[in-house]
């Protein structure tokens, strides 16, 4: 008799085991729900592989109209080998939830979602995407660093005065998905190694052609490509998926 | 029970009583062991993932030319002279293939692309794991052997490493790691002893404390040694975690055991005058100190420049009279220093010393006291700095500097899991290991040496990575695969103008023939580029060159025979034998050449978008401003820089514009004419 309470102490434990196991978290109660996710920062980052982004992620719960709510719970999911610390939390007072996000082992853009549920308990998600850099795009963030962020980003850092404004004809960000999707691969390879009269644009863009060799000039559109907005290509992405 | 047993003695009774039957059985099993080697085949992991693939590629456009390349079966690379039998491309089977980029399923996606073929490296080389394994736990988790799994894809550049020690562009969390190896001294304790039987170097420039006494107060290096970074942000010294005790008989040793400098104490004229605080941070900011030193503003950031220490605090540190007799010659004190001899007058050593010295936080040691060293104090303390190895950063007199302090790092990327001692609860893993020692030393036994530094998420990781790089196999690969790092230059000016030099530490931001640092123009070729007029001004007011930037050239106030030394120097060794200087002449051009090279400048090669000739009118401001460049330069190195600026300064961000010969000629003529305000009067 006492061995089988035994075993029976013994399942019942197991059992527990079991369904605890894939919620390893404790459960958040939400004190509030909200009606809509949006972004505060933390999106569009460029990252390398197997490695937490520079930045959290933080989103905001709002309410139908517009205002913060805190006390809402938000799920944060990602493709596979994607982590989120915390991956559930509850918003803050400012209605804010802040994540840090460790991307996956490939390179790629990283489809991500906030999750949160209404008052129907009905879920209502917000999409961010996080870039992860393989080697070429690696070497074409190095490349654009020293030789063209100069001139096409339009932002100044203390150790770099950008050169935009004073530019009659401006460059165009590399982000700048819907001038640059619409060139081709050998458009770009053409305007960087013979600069822009190549393609009848400005003579203001040098050409590049005899000081970065065939494969700089291959990682430079790579870079290009991935951090393109809206996205250069829709398929290629690391799908979503619980 | 007793009759199940019976049953079963009745059924094999039954079964084996005849021969017959006994062979039947026998025949029976056989077969079926025969059929558990194919159906263990069929049934493998590969052969799924295979069937998977080509269900993949069937509805693909691609599909006819996918289908070719395919090849059914264990694919294997196979090459012996780097020890790699890899089988991964039986279920990475579109590794290869580009027109898979769309695809994101594991394990069908297209390798990306790097500067390396599959064919000619394998894959354990860079992504380690089993190579020779056909299932994936043991392939990638190594469960058998438990020796080299995977490499997780944060450190994969460390790969990179085995073989290129040299830094590369595409690798820049390899690059940072090994840089802080050498700017944290990590190698003065850990020698490290790369393949091609060179190490690596430290950089950071840890003072000797011979003098120490005359420099600074037993209070200060109480609580230096208790918290480096309560003192200073930025500081390389790492904590060791002493107790009160032992930072008092450190304090007590180091202070006993120095020896008084005569010209420390002889500058007993600073109190005398009032310091002037204005005048003092207008000197400070003429003679540029921010170019190496730091000071933390009020926001918190820590703002200048990282090759001298910083000097946020540095008035609770050093006593006056010792910092005006450095102010006036840094290398009685510390012969290695990368501080220069500025020749300051008195009334200038005075002004800046009182502004230095007003740089003060009365917080920083209020809480300090200390009551006098007794004997067995400075005993305890000696034996504590002998203990924890200070003498092997810091010269310290009549302790002897250890030798292979602890233990040697060469090959601490392929170090054994099974010498390992993990801590409780850790992933146990080398990555794992080596990252969790780097960021808390001694949590893996408080009696450990090793100090604890205040490293960010990021420098560890980079750290871990250049320590992954430092494997077996990097020094069995090949020869010709290795990538030596250069040799150490060992370049000396000669002469006297070698010795003016070193005065003034010229290779602390220059690079000349190979030696020196990065922060300022490589001046190996400066006698062929530039006009002796313009140097020799230069170097007696040097501010007319990129005036936005922070760092730059401090004034050295030289009297006027080191300048004409030192000029005469600079245009007569520092020269390429690739440019004849007086080639082409440094005036009188045609009026017609000159404007045809004006056009060239504004409309065919655009220069204005990075130079400004004309500052009403151009904006361009990445290259140097052009406005007196007739005045700077050398016709000769103008022409030629135009043909191919990076064979005049390799790494130059100047594009090749592949200038025809007549091009070149009449932008030379145009540039030549943009002179001085003063040479253009001289010349009217």
């Amino acid at each position: 008799m006492k061995r089988l309470a035994g075993i029976f102490g013994t399942l019942v434990t197991l059992a527990a085991g079991c369904a605890h196991h894939p919620t390893s978290t404790p459960a958040l109660h939400a004190t509030a729900t909200g009606a809509a996710l949006v972004e505060s920062s933390g999106g569009k980052q460029l990252g390398t592989p197997g490695t937490s982004l520079a930045q959290p992620l933080v989103v905001q719960v709002n309410d139908a109209q517009g205002n913060a709510v805190a006390g809402a719970v938000v799920e944060f999911r990602g493709a596979e080998g994607v982590s989120f610390d915390p991956a559930t939390s509850l918003s803050d007072s400012s209605g804010q939830v802040t994540t840090t996000v460790t991307l996956g082992g490939s390179a790629g853009r990283y489809e991500l979602t906030a999750v949160s549920n209404d008052k129907a308990g009905k879920e209502f998600v917000l999409k961010v995407t996080e870039l992860a850099a393989g080697y070429q795009e690696q070497l074409g963030f190095e490349l654009q660093d020293q030789y063209c962020a100069r001139c096409h980003d339009p932002e100044s850092s203390p150790q770099r005065v950008s050169n935009y404004d004073n530019l009659a004809v401006k460059p165009h960000a590399f982000t700048d998905g819907e001038t640059l999707t619409k060139l081709s691969d050998s458009d770009l390879t053409a305007m960087i190694s013979h600069g822009g009269p190549a393609l009848n644009r400005s003579a203001l863009m040098p050409p590049y052609g005899a000081t970065l060799s065939k494969s700089d000039i291959q990682a430079l559109i790579a870079y290009i490509r991935l951090v393109a907005d809206p996205p250069w290509r829709v398929t290629g992405v690391v799908d979503a998926k619980r | 029970m007793q009759s199940l047993k019976a049953k079963l003695i009745s059924f094999s009774r039954a079964l084996l009583h005849d021969p017959i039957h006994i062979f039947g059985v026998v025949s029976f099993l056989l077969l079926v062991a025969l059929a558990i080697a194919p159906a263990k085949d069929h049934f493998s992991e590969w052969r799924h993932y295979q069937q998977q693939y080509l269900r993949l590629i069937h509805d693909r456009g691609d599909a006819v030319t996918l289908q070719r390349h395919f090849q059914g079966g264990i694919r294997q690379i196979w090459l012996p002279d780097l020890g790699v039998v890899d089988r991964c491309q039986s279920c990475h089977t579109g590794l290869d293939e580009t027109s898979l980029a769309d695809v994101s399923t594991q394990p069908f996606r297209r390798h990306p692309p790097i500067p390396h073929r599959l064919d000619e490296f394998g894959c354990v080389v860079c992504h380690r794991g089993q190579g020779a394994a056909t299932t994936v736990a043991e392939a990638h988790h190594s469960t058998l052997a438990r020796e080299e799994p995977l490499l997780p894809a944060r450190y994969i550049e460390a790969s990179c490493g085995q073989c290129h020690h040299v830094a590369l562009p595409g690798t820049p969390k390899l690059n940072q790691g090994r840089e802080l190896l050498a700017r944290y001294g990590c190698v003065r304790c850990h020698s490290i002893r790369l393949p091609d039987s060179s190490t690596i170097t430290p950089t950071d420039q840890p003072p000797p404390l011979t003098h120490i006494a005359d420099k600074t107060t037993r209070e200060w290096i109480y609580a230096w040694l208790k918290d480096p970074a309560s003192y200073a942000a930025s500081a390389t010294m790492p904590n060791f975690q002493l107790s009160d005790a032992d930072a008092r008989d450190i304090s007590a040793f180091l202070i006993a055991n120095s020896e008084p400098l005569p010209g420390d104490a002889a500058a007993a004229t600073v109190a005398a005058t009032a310091p002037d605080p204005a005048a003092g941070a207008s000197l400070y900011g003429e003679s540029f100190c921010a170019s190496c030193h730091a000071v933390q503003n009020a926001a918190g950031n820590v703002v200048g420049g990282d090759i001298g220490p910083e000097l946020t605090r540095i008035g609770s540190k050093v006593k006056p009279e010792w910092l005006q007799a450095w102010l006036r010659d840094p290398r009685t004190y510390n012969s290695h220093t990368l501080m220069p001899r500025y020749r300051w007058s008195e009334q200038q050593l005075r002004l800046l010393s009182g502004y230095v010295q007003s740089k003060t936080d009365t917080d920083f040691l209020a809480n300090v006291h200390l009551d006098p060293a007794t004997p067995r104090q400075i005993a305890r303390g000696k034996a504590l700095v002998t203990e924890y190895g200070c003498a092997v950063c810091h010269e310290i007199r009549g302790i002897q500097k250890p030798e292979n302090f602890a233990p040697e790092l060469s090959r601490i990327g392929s170090k054994p899991l099974a010498q390992l001692v993990f801590l409780s609860g850790m992933p146990q893993t080398l990555p794992d290991y080596i990252a969790a020692k780097v960021r808390r030393p001694r949590a893996f036994g408080a009696a450990l040496r090793m100090p604890q530094y205040s490293f960010t998420t990021d420098q560890e990781e980079a750290l871990t990575t250049a320590l992954l790089s430092l494997t077996d196999r990097s020094f069995t690969l090949p020869a010709r695969l290795q990538i030596a790092s250069p040799p150490a230059a060992t370049y000396q000016p000669a002469g006297h103008a070698g010795k003016l030099m070193a005065e003034l530490n010229c290779f602390a931001c220059h690079r000349i023939n190979g030696r020196g640092g990065e922060m300022a123009p490589d001046l190996s070729w400066e006698g062929s580029a530039v006009q002796r007029p313009w140097l020799d001004a230069f170097l007696k007011s040097p501010n007319t060159l990129r005036p936005a930037l922070i760092r730059r050239m401090p004034k050295f106030n030289l009297s006027d025979s080191e300048r004409a030394e030192l000029t005469d120097y600079f245009m007569t060794v520092y020269q390429t034998a690739d440019i004849d200087r007086d080639a082409i002449p440094l005036s009188s051009y045609s009026a017609g050449l000159v404007e045809q090279g004006r056009q060239l400048f504004y409309s065919k090669y655009s220069c204005q978008s990075c130079h400004q000739v004309n500052p009403q009118q151009d904006k361009g401001y990445i290259g140097p401003p052009l406005t007196q460049v007739g005045s700077r330069l050398n016709a000769t190195w103008i022409y030629h820089w135009l043909k191919n600026p990076q064979a005049s300064r390799p790494g130059t961000i100047e594009p090749n514009q592949n200038i025809n010969d007549e091009d070149a000629n009449a932008l030379t003529a145009f540039l030549m004419t943009q002179k001085a305000p003063g040479v253009r009067e001289a010349k009217r």
